[in-house]
């Protein structure tokens, strides 16, 4: 039932802020972000927090929550003891620009920097065939929601701004690993690519992503290793695995 | 604000509002087409409403049922709509989805499979095949990602090409438009500002595509994320646009009912499509009941034929689970308000008894996910609480078929949720996502077209002047309303008075109450200043979605009949003078106005399309003797 429970949250911009006690009413059921609404509409009619869906599905509200990256529409108040207080701060890995509202401009850099998914030039809309256990891999990666959780987390960025540049991070290495094995991709030397341009070989496969990740994506088994055990490429004959539909992995041949 | 107002400006060919599925398809199209496009958007890139959608994309491909194709699927969506469809629009929309979702797979999509390695494709409700290709119960995000990252795809090529990766498409996120500007009686670009710092931002084009999507958050119980206050909706009407039929709102029958902050959150169709059976708190499949004389031949009347289609489709009717969604919301409301609902006002859904552990985590994740982090139900094991949530407005801008203009404003163009029309007086799951990419790829053609021919206007400076002065307005007011409680206050309004159920007197009272809101609104205040300040961004969300509940308000009132997404109490059967009729909406700068207009009727070929015996289920006798055009 109703029961008032304290918040920290943290508020400011890009110059300065501190972290701001509150109170306030919470329902049986509700998750963090219901109760930051509550004090968005009763206390603090312009704390800035980001959130579509409410449902786990935009990856819109991260935030840190006792330190954590976590999705505020799935952290249940419940998690959290009566009396315990609960401190609420921006995404640590990237630029504030007011109250929980990050600058995650990052991502979007990176994003741009792999290359993009290559069909083979003659594939005709419908006349693609694949087994759903070929698929099924690339689909686990993107079930991700762009929430940066897992960029958030991770140390080589998390307090690193100069690593930055030259690492990519875990949401663009599930990425590549996704395009690396699609069936339909052509693009060869996706791994290699991974390790000398995107930074792969910075991630000491800490698991602090996969952790995190609220799809429960295995970034680090599923992607990451397997990619930095096989940096040499092989690839092969592109006609050849088409026509007999085999899989894409490299030594089927 | 007494600094000096800042103001970026931009010029492009072609601005698109909106990056859904409509908007990312409409901005592909507009680059393909040799112009300059810039993408505006509320949210983040990639967060856009389209990626909560669950169940699939509705293309009649024929993958699992051969004897699937483009004519079916029109008469199921004319069907699914009571034939108040825009014909021409249906006809488009089945024939060209197929292309649409293949065209999709060579930008990198993956839906799921099936053993011979085509796409999948699955049940639901009011779909007569296996019709709706997906990705598990996430194809809006495969949809959003897909075409996101086609743009980005696009970028880099221009980059090669132009040396600049935004040279030709841009995506400016976190930027609302507050206007559609015109000058001469045509479209010369859109107004705004960034909702990170306020900043204005001032787009001159020649052609504005609106795709923003839904109405939803002008509800209580809705499954809309906050984007949905139909601010394309407003943006029409005040740009001297008209809205067709915005009595026709579509309760999803299955949305989450506890605990109470998750209420109106979507259960998929597909949890029904794939087995799943609706019982009341006395443990009777209560559908069977409500199966209207129209589909009797269609759909199942005993449990025993009702299970048995699942494994063999073609020797039996299908279950009454899966009529199409006003039905099923309607008897929903009917058994809890009969006292036979579950302890929290909703009734059960059960797939648990059907599929294995298994087979449901695999083929509805998120759902399991849903009910397991969230209200603490294991689905595999029990069964659902559910009941009607506010889902899709079929009504909206009143646009031509062909290329997705917006009548009456040379320049606009609209598609997706926000365009009007295709879906009738309710719309089949699966239609939304294929309505998206077929109109959305039109549209962009459309544009680009009227682009080519027509001569670019300058934006006058009392234009901008004028929408300057609207965006300071909110922060020059003290001590005034506040915007929370406005929204909320009219979201009561809504639900209580033009919900589901609908009198004339409810309705009037809900028109008298709207009014009185909008007179208050002219006086909401916001704390703090233009940075990232989500008081100041609701204020105009607000007078948005105000317009669409009036919109939708003084439409019901003059609909007397029941059809579709429009149920009145007071006139609970369809009228076949009503099917001729479009309510069209316009707005004369103080309030908006309701006409009828004429239902375009159908050419022979499209008329012979049906049994003559189910038309006259629609159409008066006159109608059906005269025949098609
Ligand atoms: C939970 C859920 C599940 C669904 N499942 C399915 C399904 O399985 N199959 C199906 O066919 N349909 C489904 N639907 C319906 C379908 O998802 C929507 O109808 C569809 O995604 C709408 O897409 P859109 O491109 O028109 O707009 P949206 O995806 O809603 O995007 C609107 C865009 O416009 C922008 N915008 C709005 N106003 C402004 C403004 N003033 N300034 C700047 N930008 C603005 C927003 O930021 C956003 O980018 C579902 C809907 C919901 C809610
Ligand atoms: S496993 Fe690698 S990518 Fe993941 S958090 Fe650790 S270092 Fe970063
Ligand atoms: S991989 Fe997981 S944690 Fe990382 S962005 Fe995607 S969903 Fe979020
Ligand atoms: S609001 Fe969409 S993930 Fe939390």
């Amino acid at each position: 039932m109703a029961k008032n429970i304290k918040l920290r949250i943290w508020r400011g911009d890009a110059n300065t802020g501190k972290l701001e006690d509150v109170s306030v009413e919470a329902n049986e059921g509700e998750v963090v972000l219901d109760v930051i609404h509550r004090v968005q509409a009763t206390q603090m009619g312009d704390l800035a927090v980001r959130w579509n869906c409410k449902a786990g599905k935009c990856g819109s509200c991260s935030m840190e929550i006792n330190g954590k990256p976590r999705l505020a529409c799935m952290t249940q108040v419940a998690n959290y003891a009566d009396d315990e207080t609960i401190t609420i701060t921006p995404l640590r890995a990237f630029p504030v620009i007011k109250d929980l509202v990050t600058d995650v401009s990052f991502n979007y850099k990176k994003a741009m920097e792999v290359e993009s998914f290559t069909p083979p030039a003659d594939l005709k809309p419908g006349a693609a065939r694949m087994q759903q256990i070929d698929v099924e891999r690339s689909q686990e990666f993107r079930k991700c929601i762009e929430c940066f959780l897992c960029q958030d987390t991770c140390h080589v960025i998390r307090d690193h701004e100069e690593n930055k540049k030259s690492f990519a991070g875990p949401r663009f290495f599930i990425r590549i690993a996704e395009l690396d094995m699609h069936p339909l991709d052509m693009l060869k030397n996706r791994k290699q690519k991974a390790q000398e341009e995107h930074g792969l070989g910075m991630c000491n496969i800490t698991k602090c992503c996969t952790e995190v990740c609220p799809e429960h994506i295995r970034i680090t088994d599923n992607a990451i290793i397997p990619m930095k055990e096989r940096v040499v490429d092989i690839k092969y004959d592109p006609v050849r695995w088409l026509g007999s539909k085999i899989r894409k992995r490299e030594g089927i041949v | 604000m007494s600094e000096k107002i800042q103001m970026e400006r931009h010029n492009y060919d072609v601005v698109v509002i909106g990056a859904g599925g409509a908007g990312l398809r409409a901005a592909v199209e507009a680059r393909t087409a040799g112009l300059r496009v810039a993408i505006i958007c509320k949210s983040l890139f990639g967060k856009a409403h389209t990626v909560m959608a669950e169940g699939g994309v509705a293309a009649s491909m024929g993958n699992v049922n051969e004897n699937d194709g483009w004519k079916v699927h029109f008469r199921d969506t004319m069907r699914g709509g009571k034939f108040l469809n825009h014909y021409r629009m249906a006809e488009l929309h089945a024939k060209e989805a197929p292309d649409r979702v293949w065209e999709l797979e060579l930008w990198g999509a993956l839906f799921d499979r099936t053993a011979e390695g085509k796409i999948s494709q699955r049940n639901f409700g009011g779909h007569e095949y296996p019709r709706l290709a997906h990705v598990g119960d996430r194809t809006g995000l495969e949809l959003i990602r897909t075409m996101q990252q086609k743009i980005v795809a696009m970028q880099q090529q221009d980059k090669k090409d132009h040396g600049d990766a935004e040279s030709f498409i841009k995506v400016f996120a976190e930027v609302t438009v507050t206007e559609v500007l015109k000058e001469n009686g045509k479209v010369s670009g859109v107004y705004g500002y960034k909702r990170e710092n306020g900043v204005e931002v001032l787009f001159e084009a020649q052609a504005v595509i609106l795709a923003t999507g839904g109405v939803g958050k002008t509800f209580k119980i809705t499954s809309n994320s906050w984007e949905g206050t139909g601010d394309g909706h407003a943006l029409a009407l005040k740009a001297g646009g008209n809205l067709v039929d915005m009595e026709f709102l579509q309760f999803h029958p299955t949305g989450m009912v506890w605990p109470p902050s998750v209420r109106g959150i979507l259960v998929t169709e597909s949890v029904r499509g794939e087995g799943g059976v609706l019982t009341n708190n006395k443990g009777e499949r209560f559908m069977f009941k409500y199966i209207p004389d129209v589909f009797k031949d269609k759909y199942a009347d005993n449990e025993a034929e009702a299970d048995r289609w699942y494994v063999d489709q073609d020797n039996n009717r299908r279950p009454p689970e899966l009529l199409p969604r006003d039905e099923v919301a309607r008897a929903i409301n009917t058994e809890v308000k009969a006292g036979r609902g579950s302890e929290h006002g909703g009734v059960f859904l059960d797939v648990s008894k059907r599929l294995t552990e298994e087979v449901i985590k695999k083929r509805l994740p998120s759902m399991w996910h849903q009910f397991y982090e969230l209200a603490g139900v294991d689905i595999t094991k029990e069964a659902m609480e559910v009941g009607p949530t506010c889902h899709y407005v079929m009504g909206g801008v009143e646009v031509d078929p062909d290329t997705a203009a917006a009548v009456g404003v040379p320049g606009l163009f609209a598609a997706g949720e926000v365009a009007g029309g295709m879906h009738g007086s309710n719309r089949l799951g699966g239609n939304s996502l294929s309505d998206l990419l077929v109109f959305g790829r039109r549209a962009g053609a459309g544009a680009a077209d009227y682009v080519k021919q027509s001569q670019p206007t300058k934006v006058s400076e009392s234009a901008i002047k004028n929408a300057q002065e609207k965006i300071a307005a909110p922060f020059k007011r003290t001590g005034g309303e506040n915007p929370y409680s406005l929204h909320q206050e009219l979201q009561e309004i809504t639900h209580n008075l033009v919900g589901i159920i609908r009198t004339k007197t409810e309705l009037a009272d809900a028109i008298n109450k709207i009014a009185n809101i909008r007179k208050r609104i002219e006086n909401v205040s916001v704390a703090g200043n233009r940075l990232f300040n989500p008081g100041f961004h609701l204020s105009f969300d607000l007078d948005n979605m105000l317009l669409v509940a009036e919109s939708t308000a003084k439409s019901a009132i003059v609909r007397e009949e029941s059809r579709g997404g429009h149920t009145r109490d007071d006139f609970p059967t369809m009228d076949a003078k009503w099917r001729t009729l479009n309510n069209i909406t316009s707005f004369n700068g103080k309030e908006v106005v309701v006409k009828q207009q004429g239902l375009p009727s159908m050419p022979s070929e499209l008329f012979d399309l049906f049994d003559i015996h189910e038309l006259e289920k629609y159409m008066s006798k006159e109608e059906t003797a005269k025949g098609g055009r």
